[in-house]
């Protein structure tokens, strides 16, 4: 018998916050995931809310590739606040 | 028959309505979030999608005055830094777009509403950017005034609102502290440059007042969206914030409020301010302001201009998902 897909589980642990990938679960369709992901992550209150998603409908950035796709942020540090000098007496800036 | 079953169903589903409005009511009453998949009242969406729809428009827009002057940048120091800022507005309205589209709006209705006038943008944006001054003067006060209207969207009660507004204030703050660099360094420099950072706070101070919107006996909405916690503060309780820390920052750059009417009122522990031009206001509003025509005929031939490279892309796309299939 053929392995049940596999499923990537979200959970939102509550309202306002986004949901956060916590694991995976296999199941044979959409309804069955999010039953199976409630059983397998949300068992002591954790959530109220679940997203499954196939897992082979996620297309991931290659770790290998991870230092020159990251690399344009690297020496840009005009993007943080801290890189202007703005006198202590100035408030609310 | 028909008729009458019609209408039975009819009741039921307003007494559903009736029961689901008061849940709604209380949860957010409560502080609780509203997440995509919950029952909203149809003018909770509505509004939700206009306002965000119309945030969205301003970043977008936003980038336009500051593009004025990219290529003019004094240096290689102010033309990077305006380059990021430029992109995090662009990134602020991507954020936006994609919060008001959990809420069933297209991307391309959303575009549409820009470009026909539908859907209107933060007023400040039809002024023009006359010179490099004004890129300081946007970053303190306009950016300035957008922290504090955004500080308390974080608590907003939509979820992906919200969510998008903690990203945005968070990237906002370089913003606010590089302007007012750039007019540190021109109130400090020569007595043209000192002159050129007056001139800039004297064009830009009026319209950054109204960036607050009406005043609150002229903003019919204000108080539902204060009960549904989409906005949490009034326009005049922001625009008092705003005239109160800023005058000080004015001061500490020795450049002078163009208001005869500001005074230090100790009763109020806030500043008094002399009244703004709601006319003025109005017009811009209106699609009337310095240059609006211009603003909107940018985005449009923009988007016009580059179908050609989202055509380009998708055919592309589906030849390579065919070279695969093959």
């Amino acid at each position: 018998m053929s392995e049940l897909p596999l499923w990537e589980v979200f959970v939102r642990a509550k309202g306002g916050l986004s949901h956060r990938h916590v694991g995976s679960v296999h199941a044979a369709g959409p309804r069955m995931a999010v039953e199976a992901a409630r059983d397998v992550y949300t068992r002591r209150m954790e959530g109220v809310s679940l997203w499954v998603v196939p897992s082979d409908s996620i297309t991931a950035s290659d770790p290998g590739e991870g230092a020159s796709l990251f690399e344009p942020a690297a020496d840009k540090v005009y993007r943080h606040p801290t890189f202007y000098v703005v006198p202590d007496n100035i408030k609310h800036i | 028959m028909y008729t009458v079953e019609l209408s039975k169903r009819h009741e039921t589903e307003i007494a559903e309505d009736a029961g689901r409005r008061a849940a709604f009511e209380s949860r957010v009453a409560a502080d609780e979030f509203i997440e995509p998949k919950d029952w909203m009242p149809e003018a909770y969406r509505k509004t939700l999608i206009r306002q965000i729809s119309q945030h969205a428009h301003s970043e977008i827009v936003g980038m336009l005055p500051e593009g004025n002057w990219l290529t003019r940048a004094p240096s290689l120091r102010r033309k990077a830094i305006l380059l990021a800022k430029i992109q995090d507005e662009c990134g602020h309205g991507l954020y936006l777009y994609a919060a008001a589209e959990t809420l069933g709006a297209s991307r391309d209705e959303m575009t549409e509403a820009l470009h026909s006038g539908a859907a209107k943008y933060s007023s400040i944006f039809n002024y023009p950017t006359l010179t490099w001054a004004d890129m300081g003067a946007i970053g303190w006060l306009v950016d300035g005034a957008a922290i504090l209207n955004q500080v308390p969207l974080q608590r907003t009660s939509y979820g992906p609102y919200a969510r998008a507004m903690v990203r945005i204030c968070k990237e906002e703050s370089f913003h606010q502290r590089q302007g007012y660099e750039a007019m540190m360094q021109l109130a400090n420099g020569t007595k043209a440059q000192r002159r050129m950072a007056q001139d800039a706070l004297n064009r830009f101070w009026w319209p950054a007042l109204m960036m607050f919107g009406p005043p609150d006996e002229s903003s019919p909405n204000s108080e539902r969206s204060m009960r549904w916690r989409i906005k949490r503060d009034t326009n005049d309780e922001l625009r008092q914030k705003f005239v109160d820390v800023s005058v000080p920052q004015a001061e500490a750059l020795g450049l002078s409020i163009p208001d005869p009417d500001l005074k230090w009122n100790d009763e109020r522990g806030s500043y008094d301010y002399g009244t703004i031009d709601w006319e003025e206001f109005y017009a811009v509003v209106r699609g009337e302001g310095p240059v609006a025509k211009e603003r909107i005929k940018a985005r449009v031939d923009a988007w016009e201009g580059n179908a050609w490279v989202r055509e380009a892309a998708m055919a592309h796309e589906a030849k390579r998902a065919a070279r695969k299939a093959a």
